[in-house]
């Protein structure tokens, strides 16, 4: 009885195991690549009949997603074939998918994807300087398109209580107390030029503790709200930062810099009807308004798909 | 797999609190606290029903509903019911452990009832005719014949919460699921690869501890 029961479990796990290590093996070049190729191939044949559906992915917060539902819903009011790929991660991740094929089209922000390919060394302290240093850092097989004047940039946040105890006004002001703050943020925070590094490259703080959480969601905001962390990395049209009174700190050194909405693409996609759509939500979208379709989605917690509607009705766009 | 490989050996990534060692100590620390937890509340209840008979349908059906639960969106509901109430780092910590708990009980309540069920009722027999107290037909008798199904049970629920308290990481808290949401968001695939590996190793080995102890604590008799 026993004996049997021990080789049955010896024998399950020894096969789970065995999937595992298999599923190991051929993750470890690039799964992106792998899972691809076969998509590639698929897309390939598609547009060689010469209707391709054109797939619009998104960055793993709301507003990002947003702005991809607008991105497919304006793009499918004008006849072309979209879907979507919504909350894919960070852009890490997503560039990855756009390079294989994947995905064709993201809502971008102008400074930290130029960041993203010079390795944090572009001049990104205007949208003009942010736009420029992105059109010369981009890869040939990607292009952008008209950016937007909406801007949604990263931001470090404190309780109102936090700001008032050591009358914090700017990331400035941190200096003297990071050393006994935990700052939180999405994983990726910890590794990027203009995250932990930037903090004390451009401010010279270092935090006592850094704990990953999400990007700019209900975990960070939590984890803010009740005392987990004492500064967070959130986004400055998120709308939870006024719901719970948190303070945004002013960024006088511009670590975070100028972040246009912009969209980005395959150069191999781009047709005449995707350029005059996207450049017409571009030219639609300003922060305010930005701020208040995110307030919709999530305060009012209102469907996207409805909130996209709404814009585009309103804007004339579908 | 060369990568995952470089990714392993290289010692910069053993050291510090984001190295290998704390993270795996971590993951230990984690899984031992909930299995201890577990056994806590599933032994002594398994013992009961198996002993007595009584509970057994209700027992059964309310593991076997647990089992059903997704431990994912578990630890979310628990997250955002505990977290406002707690505001050390804890708040974190606490709903993964409740998760890690819920998980184990099922497999360590079902071997603990069924052992003392199995128990030859002879034996239970021979025990009250030599005028042993209930009790004593319990420790002397049931538990000794039940531990192989206990040590099935208990096994089997160490390797499901090995196995899953990486998800912890997906909530800021340590451990070796740390390298998998990590290497994720950093789209470093041998990061990821080696700490799934990691776990792998470490479930495998704890299973071989526990039944180097299973060994050691199951009489010969049993063994066959």
């Amino acid at each position: 009885m026993t004996t049997t029961r021990r080789t049955l479990l010896t024998a399950v796990f020894g096969g789970g195991l065995a999937v595992g290590l298999s599923a190991c093996g051929g993750a470890n070049s690039n799964p992106l690549n792998n899972a691809s190729s076969s998509a590639a191939a698929g897309a390939s044949g598609s547009s060689a009949s010469g209707t391709g559906t054109l797939v619009v992915g998104s960055a793993n917060f709301p507003e990002n997603a947003l702005l991809a539902q607008i991105y497919a819903d304006a793009l499918t009011a004008k006849g072309v074939t979209t879907s979507t790929t919504l909350n894919i991660g960070s852009r890490e991740l997503y560039i990855g998918a756009l390079d294989d094929g994947s995905i064709d089209v993201i809502p971008e922000y102008t400074g930290n994807l130029a960041r993203y390919f010079t390795k944090g060394q572009a001049d990104i302290s205007t949208p003009a300087a942010a736009l420029a240093s992105l059109k010369k850092a981009l890869p040939s097989n990607l292009t952008v398109l008209q950016p937007s004047t909406a801007q949604d940039s990263d931001s470090i946040c404190v309780t109102a209580a936090t700001a008032q105890k050591y009358s914090l006004t700017s990331i400035s002001d941190l200096a003297g107390h990071a050393q006994t703050m935990v700052i939180g943020g999405p994983p990726e925070f910890k590794t990027r030029v203009d995250g932990l590094q930037g903090l004390k490259r451009v401010y010279g703080l270092t935090f006592k503790d850094f704990r990953p959480l999400d990007a700019a969601g209900a975990l960070t905001v939590t984890a803010l709200k009740n005392g987990q962390v004492q500064a967070a990395n959130l986004f400055t049209t998120d709308p939870q930062v006024a719901a719970n009174h948190f303070v945004v700190l002013k960024d006088p050194k511009h670590l975070f810099g100028a972040q246009n909405v912009i969209p980005l693409l395959r150069k191999d996609k781009v047709t005449d009807t995707i350029t005059s759509t996207l450049n017409a939500v571009s030219a639609k979208l300003d922060t305010s308004t930005l701020l208040s379709l995110v307030t919709k989605v999530v305060i009012d917690k209102q469907d996207p798909t409805a909130v996209s509607k709404q814009f585009l009705t309103g804007a004339g766009l579908a | 797999m060369i990568d995952v490989w470089t990714w392993l050996t290289s010692g910069a990534n053993w050291v510090g609190t984001d190295g290998i060692w704390h993270r795996l100590v971590q993951h230990l620390e984690y899984s031992a606290s909930s299995l201890a937890i577990a056994a806590l509340i599933a032994i002594p209840l398994g013992l009961w029903i198996g002993h007595t008979g009584r509970g057994r349908v209700v027992a059964v059906s309310l593991a076997n509903g647990i089992r059903s639960i997704p431990s994912l969106g578990l630890l979310f509901i628990v997250l955002l019911i505990l977290a406002p109430h707690i505001h050390s780092g804890d708040a974190f910590l606490i709903p993964s452990i409740v998760v890690l708990v819920v998980l184990a009980i099922p497999p360590i309540l079902a071997g603990a009832y069924a052992g003392v069920e199995q128990v030859d009722p002879a034996a239970r027999d021979a025990g009250r005719g030599m005028g042993l107290t209930a009790w004593q037909v319990l420790w002397r008798i049931e538990v000794p014949c039940a531990l192989p199904l206990m040590f099935g049970g208990f096994r089997s629920a160490a390797l499901q919460v090995v196995a899953t308290a990486t998800i912890a990481a997906t909530v800021s808290v340590g451990g070796l699921g740390r390298f998998l949401i990590d290497g994720l968001a950093y789209r470093d695939y041998s990061m990821m690869a080696g700490g799934a590996l990691l776990v792998g190793l470490l479930a495998i080995s704890v299973d071989a501890v526990l039944a180097g102890v299973q060994r050691l604590v199951v009489s010969p008799g049993l063994r066959s």
